[in-house]
């Protein structure tokens, strides 16, 4: 139970470097080694979605991926949505619409919102729908997750307005 | 509405009072920054796990937990034995291998004779990481002898069956409550027999019957159950962070259970990722982190895995019932009676009001007119795991809703007559309210009929009729389900209901600062129902200070004042109320530090938007903020009024709250493999005033998708050996964004005539009325099969074979 490894990745923007046991998963190397608890751990199984972080800018839930498996590759959490004081358009809109309610499953919602918007910036309802259902919540019933992420497809930041 | 629409807003854009607004809570989740209980850590915290039970119904001959110790970073391993000769039984008490439920019973902790369920405890492991702690259940050898269990709950009174509570020196698996009860009864059953007797003579009525199971599901909240515990060997301080909907009845009963001194448990509930009944009870789990940090002299955290949460933690429902309604040929109802056979599990461990042990089922006469209900519920021990009541059903009103609404729909189809026309018919009419049940409830205000023609306008059923008599002709098969509720929740009078002897009424504090900013302490816990922000509406509704201004502080038993916490849509009707009260306190004691400033007899001064004026001379009054500054200062107060502007309360509520609302349900069926689609749910509910329209909504929305849930996906079965078939997420479904449509909400507004706001309650309202809508919907689209009814969930499997006429039993997995 003594061998450990090395693991080095980049979390949203910074580089660490940690002595690890390889079974550790990501969820918990994120949350414990890095104490960024945004990201949640909900259901072991990939079911739940509340791990969900980006690794190499894909959306994975972290509770079925080691700490290994990102060695060397870049992870971007809740935590790396916000620029200091200002939310990102997703963060907002779940505000704007009400998105959340006990907020649990809420980062890794936010986390897939933002990766459809990057790759679909006008999603329709049922692209938005599909691509949050391997996710569950259980206060929302999903409406106001949907409206939140369109509210954010409608007000880009000026940055995304500019790219 | 209107009146939201006058509500003048704030500085900062917000209601002064009631009306939408963002909530104040959100900054923290959006960034992350959330706090649940997972997320505390404090210095030389240790970590734990829990080895459970693989049988159902075992003896353990011996458990040999030498390995586990030896292993490198474990700190302690527990078993039963263990916590019967506890090291500092000054704290425990000689045996703390039991703990009493909240019904009385008593549950084992760690088990020592015998295991009752599967995913009992049995062992429990401190250690430096939760690894290390998952490592050491692995090396512990329990020997255990297999006992037959029993799964079946119609089995359970079988003269053959296991006895399970052998522990009590019970001869059979009857449930015995507080009272030496084993039914509990309620209604006329002299009067019911008559009426049915009666009926089934007479060739102008019927009477039919029908059998109508609601088995176990869970309320899954995202979050799983746990607590962080540190017991101060100097102060002998017990803090504990834990996820709690009450935290002031669990200090409590820690006190009860631990023996600790109660004045030195300060029980702490974060942010809490949902609850819906999941986290009333008291688990073994939390109270082996007491002991975890008694035995190893640090903070220990236990945080539960979602198998852990689903397969021991309260489940909900589990009634088999079988129902009869009576009713003239031309759909007059006449009577209704049920005989409920109630699975317990291996403990009952319901969390309900003690006079009230099947909880509020018996308002299972709904929201019709009639003069004659009985109803019997008999309530079994089997090998599951115990708790129950649990999952935003309102004490059981989930399982009455859906009795009534379910029988009503088999009556309009024996009666060949439509299901609205049916229940329109039938309806409570508004001039009857105050209206006395024929089971004894006294529902506070309603206008059934303006809500139901709502949601029939909205969702355009008589055009859905007449497109369902198309496509049926051509072989298709769409259903329109209703379902009318009625819910009593808000629990309650203290006269009559209380939980393990305590009241269950709320205190409520409210100091305001001399700037006129305010602080409102709470006793009840927000699992996500935004308490921050409707609680300082509340406030700001009654003294005009803008809710930015004030801060909402719950979750903190050293911080707030006593009271039995969130469930059962109880905040709103009785913590909602007590800040409603307390606020009114504080104008009336403002209204004598203004005239004192005014130098004028406070029976001069009018209130109006946050200010005391004088009646006929506007331009001369006090804002709250001037009178706040005043009541701290060195204005001279008249004899007896002391300085300052805080009060507090505790409110008791008279009666109840009765919220109501109709749903309807737009489904398709494919015959050929039982799919399911849901095209369209419109919802209208009545819950009196509200506060934040924009929170209400989005309670309705999530309580919609737990009844889709519950009626097509959600159950958690057992096979005969007694493993359960609902272990994970894999198992145990739920519904995600694709199984849901896009919710139709509507409203009408009745307040309580009783509440300082008129507010009913909202937060099971659509849990408990929408299973019946979506179950209706199934069975009206799939009876030209000859298909009266079927249990839930209607699976496509179980949706196939009612089609195929072959319904099976849908809670066990048996040949």
């Amino acid at each position: 139970m003594s061998n450990t490894m090395q693991v080095t990745m980049t979390v949203n923007g910074t580089e660490y470097t940690r002595e690890i046991e390889p079974r550790m998963l990501l969820v918990h190397f994120i949350r414990e080694e890095l104490g960024l608890r945004g990201t949640h751990w909900g259901c072991d199984t990939s079911n739940c979605g509340t791990c969900v972080l980006w690794v190499d800018n894909e959306p994975v839930k972290s509770c079925t991926m080691l700490a290994a498996m990102a060695d060397g590759r870049e992870v971007k959490t809740v935590e790396g949505l916000a620029k200091g004081a200002e939310l990102d358009p997703i963060q907002q809109g779940f505000i704007e619409c009400h998105g959340l309610q006990c907020g649990f499953c809420t980062p890794g919602m936010m986390m897939t919102g933002r990766w459809l918007l990057d790759n679909n910036p006008n999603p329709n309802e049922e692209e938005i729908r599909e691509a949050i259902s391997g996710q569950i919540c259980r206060c929302t019933g999903y409406k106001n997750i949907v409206k939140s992420i369109e509210w954010a497809a409608a007000h880009p930041a000026e940055s995304e307005v500019k790219a | 509405m209107t009146a939201v629409e006058e509500t003048p807003l704030s500085a900062a854009g917000n209601p002064i009072g009631f009306g939408s607004m963002k909530r104040k809570e959100d900054q923290r989740f959006v960034r992350g920054e959330g706090n649940y209980v997972d997320d505390v850590n404090l210095p030389g915290m240790l970590h734990s796990a829990i080895l459970r039970s693989p049988h159902a119904h075992a003896k353990i001959l011996s458990i040999d937990t030498s390995a586990a110790e030896a292993l490198p970073g474990v700190h302690a391993v527990i078993t039963g034995k263990t916590l019967e000769g506890l090291p500092r039984p000054e704290l425990l008490g000689d045996n703390f291998a039991w703990m009493p439920t909240l019904s009385y019973d008593t549950q084992a902790v760690l088990a020592t004779d015998k295991v009752r369920f599967q995913g009992q405890e049995v062992a429990f492991v401190v250690a430096d990481s939760r690894y290390i702690a998952k490592d050491a259940l692995e090396l512990i050898d329990v020997d255990y002898e297999p006992l037959p269990p029993v799964m079946d709950a119609k089995k359970a009174l079988d003269p053959d069956a296991a006895i399970i509570r052998d522990d009590k020196g019970f001869t059979d698996n009857r449930v015995v409550d507080v009272f030496g009860q084993t039914s509990w009864e309620s209604g006329n059953k002299e009067e019911t027999d008559r009426v049915f007797a009666e009926a089934e003579a007479d060739p102008n009525c019927v009477v039919v019957t029908e059998q109508i199971m609601y088995p176990r599901v869970h309320p899954a909240p995202m979050e799983t159950c746990g607590a962080v515990s540190y017991l101060d060997p100097v102060s002998g301080q017990l803090t504990m962070y834990t996820t709690s909907q009450a935290p002031h009845a669990h200090r409590t009963v820690y006190a009860m259970v631990a023996g600790l001194p109660e004045h030195k448990i300060r029980i702490i509930s974060p942010d809490v990722g949902g609850g819906f009944g999941n986290k009333v009870g008291v688990y073994p789990g939390y109270v082996l982190s007491v002991v975890g940090t008694i035995v190893t002299g640090k903070p220990v955290k236990w945080m539960e895995d979602r198998s852990e949460n689903l397969m021991s933690t309260s489940f909900a429902r589990d009634y088999h019932m079988t129902a009869s309604i009576a009713a003239t040929k031309d759909g007059k109802i006449l009577g209704t009676k049920v005989h409920v056979l109630a699975d317990h599990g291996a403990f009952n461990g319901v969390a309900q009001p003690t006079n009230f042990p099947a909880g509020f089922f018996h308002i299972f006469t709904g929201s019709y007119d009639y003069p004659a209900a009985h109803c019997v519920v008999e309530p079994v021990y089997t090998n599951k795991a115990p708790g129950g009541v649990a999952y935003a059903c309102s004490f059981r009103i989930t399982e009455a809703a859906y009795v009534i609404e379910r029988i009503v729909d088999v009556l309009a189809a024996e009666l060949n007559m439509d299901a609205a026309e049916l229940r329109l018919k039938n309806l409570i009419k508004p001039e009857q309210f105050p209206y006395t049940s024929p089971t004894g409830w006294e529902y506070d205000s309603g206008e059934y009929e303006k809500t139901m023609r709502l949601a029939m306008e909205m969702v355009g059923y008589d055009e859905l009729r007449k497109e369902q008599a198309e496509k049926r002709a051509r072989g298709e098969y769409m259903g329109i389900g209703i379902s009318f509720f009625t819910e009593g929740v808000g629990a309650g009078p203290r006269k009559n209901m209380d939980i393990l002897g305590l009241g269950m009424a709320d205190g409520c504090d409210l100091r305001i600062h001399p700037t006129g900013k305010a602080q409102v302490r709470l006793s009840v816990q927000t699992q996500g129902q935004g308490h921050e922000t409707t609680f300082a509406q509340i406030v700001s509704h009654e003294l005009g200070i803008p809710p930015e201004d004030i801060e909402v502080i719950h979750g903190d038993t050293d911080n707030t004042p006593f009271g039995l916490g969130t469930y059962g849509s109880r905040s709103t009707p009785v913590s909602g109320a007590a800040a409603a009260v307390v606020a009114q306190k504080v104008r009336d004691k403002a209204r004598i530090i203004a005239a004192a400033a005014l130098e004028c007899s406070p029976d001069d001064l009018e209130w109006e938007l946050g200010r005391w004026q004088v009646k006929g001379d506007p331009d001369r009054g006090k804002t709250i903020q001037e009178i706040a500054l005043l009541a701290h200062g060195s204005l001279e107060l008249p004899e007896g009024v002391e300085g300052h502007l805080d009060a507090q309360t505790v409110y008791n509520p008279p009666n109840l709250t009765y919220p109501y609302g109709c749903y309807i349900c737009v489904v398709d069926v494919d015959p050929g493999t039982g799919q399911v689609k849901i095209r369209r749910f419109v919802a209208v509910d009545d819950c009196g005033t509200r506060i934040n329209p924009m929170i209400v909504e989005g309670q309705v929305h999530g309580g919609l998708a737990d009844g889709v849930g519950m009626a097509l996906m959600e159950l958690i079965a057992f096979d005969e050996d007694g493993n359960c078939l609902g272990g994970s997420f894999m198992d145990y479904l739920l519904p995600t964004s694709v199984e849901c449509p896009d919710w139709e909400t509507g409203e009408t507004v009745t307040p309580s005539p009783h509440h300082p706001i008129g507010a009913k309650g909202v937060g099971e309202s659509a849990t408990v009325g929408s299973p019946a809508a979506v179950v209706n919907a199934v069975i009206d689209a799939i009876s030209p099969f000859g298909v009266r009814h079927a249990d839930l969930p209607l699976t496509p499997a179980n949706v196939w074979r009612a089609i195929q006429g072959n319904p099976v039993r849908v809670d066990m997995a048996v040949e």
